[in-house]
């Protein structure tokens, strides 16, 4: 097995855990997670694949490198927050919290289910990890935002991250969050928005074109990076830097992360059919066969 | 309980309006309260935050005019802990930023209390586009949310008191004008209860807001005139609502009139049927807004236009008596 990148990259130590993760160490936990992703949703015979597959590569930086938090106290007040304002986005989630010990493995059969704790958006009710409700569109970047505003209060230490869509920046209470961050000098937020330009209904460039998201919020008063959205060393230096970038500055920052919509499954990958559709059992056997490590590292060296 | 106190002279009342009361009660908490924070949308001079705002700027945000982005920055404040009270008018709070209410903040179930001003028909001037009359129905559909309506100045600052140490989604409705106190400085408020505030036993009027102090002038003129003692209920919390206090004097009376600043469908009038259907079974009456907008005028001048004033709710409770 040999992967398509060999650079090493030098990890914050967070509480709980003392490991490095490579860049290999990264693309083969991804992928594994893709195998879940595409599991609790075949399984489910419900669920949004595409969104999952296109943001997984950014939750994992953030969970599994970058985000000081400690599974054994969910409740700690200097933990860093997430929020996934793009909720349809949750079997991603949900496998990384999976993976960092927040949900037992074994309720990756639940997805969607009645009385499951995975339901179809995270809910704080039903998961630790999950500091606030998300699905409805365009909410989540002001809760993060309300979030920041409180730690600062508190003279917290941590960070605030919180993932937007592209498609979800249709929602004027995006732009309303954009122009709130600024206005109150936030300097503990690192938005990050998955621009993988695709929506249910086609390309958001043809249904309401967003154009350079970068520069719009540059123009609202962010700090503003562009990135590829599956290269680990750029999520993770980006997080980095947004961090300190913060402090530097006092604005907020925005990662505009370029992502491909069903990253890693050959038939999914740009295409808006797989936005929110389960796969059959021929499809599901062909993205599980597209996930081995030989096809699917054979196929990230092509990209 | 608490009788309506001799003290208090219904026909010429002291005015305080709500709202002041508000604010100025904010500002008192800040200081024995670190984590209140005071959220507003360009309408602190209207919702009278700005008293806290000025006597604690760094726990104030002035969202500017963004409802939706100004309700989802409080969940998110009471997700780290800080007891977020928001303002704006009410018809933003319900309506504009309904959604947000109900995803972000009460299916979280976060600590955030929406005290959104200028509710009812008595906004007033400015007309149909920013009178709230059916905020009350909006509200008190979601799942965990408490729904509250001070009848007063003094209500309004034991119900804020109260709401800062209890945790939860609250919405508590506020209304814009000077209003006649009808409670004394040593009123006890009971959370969660209705107050009887006058005793009968032929008609129970059920008023709620500012339309408390309406069904008491209306219940003391039926009383004086014509000899019909008409008990009347304060229902400061439409959700969850008191149930023991209302069957209770339903059974007594045989006969219910709700009285409230908004739509006559889904609120105080729709809380009332609901459980008198189910609990005790009883003739009806409803006053309020009849399926209809608002229009501009003086707030006394759009009580009479809309059969809200004591001396409509006077007749109406008269002939109902008459009819039955």
């Amino acid at each position: 097995m040999s992967t398509p990148m060999q650079n090493q990259i030098s990890n914050i130590t967070r509480p709980d855990v003392q490991t490095k993760l490579s860049i290999q160490d990264l693309q083969e936990l991804t992928r594994q997670l893709r195998l879940d992703i595409l599991q609790m949703i075949f399984e489910a015979q419900s669920g949004h694949p595409g969104t999952s597959l296109s943001c997984i590569d950014i939750l994992t930086c953030l969970w599994s490198v970058v985000m000081t938090h400690d599974k054994n106290r969910p409740d700690w007040p200097e933990r860093d927050r997430f929020v996934l304002s793009k909720g349809h986005g949750a079997p991603a989630l949900y496998a990384i919290l999976m993976h960092e010990g927040y949900i037992p493995k074994e309720e990756i059969h639940t997805l969607r289910q009645v009385h499951s704790n995975l339901q179809g958006h995270p809910a704080s009710k039903y998961i630790k990890g999950v500091d606030i409700s998300t699905g409805s569109l365009g909410q989540g970047l002001s809760a993060a935002i309300g979030m920041a505003l409180g730690l600062r209060l508190n003279q917290s230490p941590a960070h605030v991250y919180c993932l937007i869509g592209d498609g979800e920046s249709q929602e004027g209470q995006i732009w309303e969050a954009a122009l709130s961050a600024p206005a109150h000098n936030i300097n503990n937020l690192t938005a990050i928005c998955d621009r993988n330009g695709l929506q249910i209904d086609g390309c958001t460039e043809k249904i309401k074109p967003l154009g350079d998201i970068g520069s719009k919020f540059e123009s609202f008063g962010w700090n503003v990076m562009e990135i590829e959205g599956h290269n680990f060393q750029q999520i993770i230096e980006a997080l980095h830097r947004s961090k300190s970038m913060g402090q530097e500055t006092s604005k907020p920052t925005m990662i505009v992360a370029h992502t491909t919509k069903g990253k890693g499954v050959s038939f999914m990958e740009n295409e808006a059919g797989w936005h929110g559709k389960a796969p059959n059992a021929e499809q599901y056997e062909k993205a599980v066969a597209d996930l081995q490590p030989d096809v699917y590292y054979q196929r990230l060296r092509e990209a | 309980m608490a009788i309506l106190s001799p003290s208090i002279d219904l026909e010429k009342p002291e005015k305080i309006a709500l709202r002041t009361q508000y604010g100025k009660t904010l500002a008192e908490l800040g200081e024995q309260y670190p984590d209140l924070v005071v959220l507003d949308a360009d309408l602190a001079c209207s919702t009278m935050t700005k008293y806290f705002a000025d006597a604690y700027p760094d726990r104030f945000f002035n969202q500017g005019i963004s409802e939706a982005d100004l309700m989802c920055t409080a969940a998110g404040l009471a997700a780290v802990g800080k007891i977020p009270f928001v303002s704006t008018f009410a018809l933003f709070a319900s309506g504009r930023a309904w959604d947000q209410v109900r995803n972000t903040i009460c299916y979280s179930n976060l600590n955030v209390k929406i005290c959104p001003t200028h509710s009812g028909l008595s906004l007033g001037e400015d007309g149909a586009s920013h009178q709230s009359i059916e905020d009350i129905a909006l509200m008190r559909v979601i799942p965990n949310m408490t729904v509250v309506v001070p009848s007063d100045a003094i209500e309004t600052e034991r119900v804020i008191r109260w709401a800062i140490d209890t945790e939860g989604p609250m919405y508590i409705r506020l209304v814009r004008p000077n209003h006649a106190v009808i409670h004394t400085a040593d009123y006890r408020f009971e959370p969660y209860k209705i107050e009887v505030m006058r005793e009968g036993k032929d008609l129970t009027l059920c008023a709620t807001g500012e339309m408390v102090y309406h069904a008491l002038l209306a219940a003391k003129w039926l009383s004086e005139k014509d000899g019909i003692e008409a008990e009347v209920l304060n229902c400061v919390f439409i959700k969850p609502f008191d149930t023991e206090t209302l069957v209770k004097s339903a059974r007594k009376t045989g006969k219910v009139m709700t009285i409230e600043s908004h739509q006559f469908i889904a609120g105080l009038g729709g809380a009332v049927c609901e459980v008198l259907s189910e609990f005790q079974p009883t003739p009806v009456k409803r006053l309020g807004t009849r399926d209809q907008f608002g229009q501009s005028g003086k707030p006394d001048d759009l009580f009479k236009a809309y059969g809200l004033d004591p001396q409509s709710i006077y007749q109406e409770a008269k002939a109902f008596i008459q009819a039955s």
